[in-house]
């Protein structure tokens, strides 16, 4: 769209500065409104965390005064109601998170990039089937098994048990197929063959060779996972009802229906900041790379 | 390498690998059986029986069945309440709805913002601080964004108190008690969660195009505008198709937002209730049977839009 626009403006300069100082403005004002536009985007973004981060410096009293907008000094006064309420343990909450998080992303990860690893090097009987089955099976919407996955949870006494969450990850079509268009764009087959002349076993290259080469993509899918784990709400609301087993978004889906009683409002700005907070640090260590993933593996996809 | 490799050591030339090809997929097919598979099988199951947990005050609380009921629970579905009302088909109105009132201003905001990035005439400086900024909020809890909505929408909330200190509100709007409003803000954090996501698959999806298609276009003189719908947007529709349905996809399944802003009640008057949150009140309710039908209508309502569009889609790219 743009191109043919640069093209007029090559255009007119033989016939005259005019046109050419015309063309010019014309660009200045078209970017002035581009950029007015852009952070106008910035604005939907930040405005409603920078009240969050204001809204949990206040006390309760000041929250129900006037809205300044302007950061209070109740902030660690928050912080500490907040960690030490007694019918949430967010501390307990913040671990579980973490662990069915990291967990999951390491448990996803690897065995799907095995996964693929195997579609990709073997040559074997109905390779072809198995590959279609997979993609085939990727489209169909997690919540369509939930009643299932939770009565099989209880036929196990596995309801309350965090690696419920966790192990499902080892089968996980999307991330298989990302690791599957990896693997093709950077293993060359020789590279396994020569391994194996060096006596290396094929489970020892997989784990010595291939993962090291596929470190990039690892690392993209592994962000998603654990961001993907970190927000989940639905499956873990269901399953995890005793208190020192909740994680965060089954704490803040109970906080929410506290908070449509009238709670402390300070104490829940500062459980909202807790819960999107290391979430959002990691992002901004690894914005580059999660941006990258994003473009890389919807092209393909 | 091969032909060296067995040159060299004859004794290998008859091992095959084939084998590993299957052992390194067990782990993946064992957890799909149990965790996938069989749910699935399970649920499907559950929705031609009669599964409750019935809270009878003098028998005392008690499972009942499962008892074999062929398609009643999806007639039951699919019967209109004392209001005349089918509320499957109502609800799954309330989440087209809230799709559509993320989904098109996302769909339009994201083309243009692709377009903007990738122009080698405006040239935009700073693009990594607004890709970053733009993609931040899909990263972030959509039950805490939910939350914080409706503490900044709430009538006490800040939202309100700046309305009114700036004197567009004389008093507080109840936000969270009117449908349109409801509806309108559940579409909007959908938005801000996923505009950024968007811009960045259709950014690659514009790069990904041919730049001599452009370049032959330029010297046919061709406009901005007439580049945008006869070049861009056709090249790119294959893209743009992908978006279009896993957004859609997504749409269908939306719980977690409305969920938390309006306390699993879909306010006011069910009209922000979703397709999910039924399934979860259901559940919630231990009445599987009838939640193994909602399961199976969600996936044949999935299935059966996903086909239409594409089908949509691609007929359209003929003509």
């Amino acid at each position: 769209m743009e191109n043919t626009n640069n093209v007029a403006a090559v255009k007119s300069k033989p016939q005259g500065n005019s046109k050419n100082t015309a063309a010019h403005i014309r660009l200045i004002i078209e970017k002035i409104l581009v950029y007015v536009f852009l952070m106008l985007n910035v604005f939907i973004c930040l405005f409603f965390f920078y009240i969050l981060i204001v809204n949990s410096t206040m006390s309760k009293d000041e929250l129900q005064g006037v809205f300044t907008g302007i950061p209070s000094t109740h902030f660690f006064d928050n912080l500490k109601s907040a960690l030490n309420t007694a019918d949430v343990d967010l501390p307990q909450a913040t671990w579980n998170s973490f662990l069915v998080a990291a967990l999951s992303a390491i448990v996803t990860t690897y065995f799907s990039a095995l996964s693929a690893y195997a579609i990709h090097t073997y040559r074997f009987k109905g390779r072809k089937f198995i590959a279609g089955f997979i993609l085939a099976i990727m489209m169909i919407p997690s919540q369509v098994s939930s009643l299932g996955f939770l009565k099989l949870c209880n036929q196990m006494g596995a309801t309350n048990q965090l690696w419920v969450l966790i192990i499902p990850g080892v089968a996980a079509p999307a991330v298989y197929f990302y690791m599957l268009q990896y693997l093709q764009a950077t293993l060359p087959l020789d590279l396994v063959e020569a391994s194996r002349i060096d006596g290396s076993s094929e489970f020892r290259t997989f784990n010595r060779i291939v993962l090291p080469i596929m470190k990039p993509a690892l690392a993209v899918q592994g962000i998603f996972s654990f961001v993907g784990s970190w927000n989940n709400l639905y499956m873990p609301a269901l399953l995890l009802t005793d208190d020192d087993k909740k994680t965060l978004p089954v704490i803040l889906a109970n906080l929410s229906s506290k908070a449509h009683s009238q709670a402390d409002a300070g104490q829940v700005w500062m459980t909202i900041l807790i819960a999107i907070v290391p979430i959002v640090v990691v992002f901004l260590i690894l914005s580059k790379q999660i941006i990258k993933g994003v473009t890389s593996g919807s092209v393909k996809g | 390498m091969v032909h060296v490799a067995t040159a060299q050591q004859p004794k290998k030339k008859k091992i095959s690998y084939a084998k590993w090809g299957y052992i390194f997929l067990i782990p993946f097919f064992v957890v799909y059986l149990i965790f996938t598979l069989y749910p699935q099988l399970l649920t499907i199951g559950y929705s031609f029986t009669e599964t409750y947990y019935d809270l009878d005050p003098i028998a005392g609380s008690h499972w009942e069945g499962p008892r074999f009921i062929g398609i009643e629970n999806y007639i039951t579905l699919f019967t209109p309440d004392a209001n005349g009302e089918i509320r499957i088909l109502k609800y799954l109105g309330n989440t087209m709805i809230m799709w559509v009132i993320c989904a098109l201003p996302q769909f339009i905001v994201s083309l243009l913002l692709a377009v903007i990035f990738t122009s080698n005439r405006l040239k935009i400086k700073g693009q990594p601080f607004f890709k970053t900024v733009f993609y931040m909020p899909n990263v972030i809890m959509a039950s805490a964004f939910g939350l914080l909505f409706f503490e900044l929408f709430g009538s006490v909330g800040p939202i309100n108190k700046m309305l009114i200190s700036m004197g567009w509100l004389k008093e507080s709007y109840d936000f969270l008690g009117h449908e349109v409003s409801v509806r309108t803000l559940i579409g909007l954090l959908n938005y801000i969660m996923w505009f950024g996501n968007t811009t960045l698959v259709l950014m690659a999806g514009i790069q990904g195009i041919d730049d001599s298609v452009f370049e032959s276009a330029r010297i046919d003189g061709a406009g901005a505008f007439r580049t945008f719908f006869t070049i861009t947007m056709p090249l790119l529709k294959p893209i743009f198709l992908y978006v279009f349905i896993t957004s859609m996809i997504g749409g269908l399944q939306m719980f977690d937002v409305p969920q938390i802003l309006t306390n699993g009640q879909g306010t006011p008057n069910k009209t922000s209730f979703t397709l999910v949150m039924y399934l979860n009140q259901m559940l919630g309710v231990k009445n599987y049977g009838i939640s193994g039908a909602i399961s199976v209508t969600l996936f044949f309502f999935t299935a059966i839009l996903s086909i239409f569009v594409f089908k949509g889609i691609t007929k359209d790219n003929k003509n």
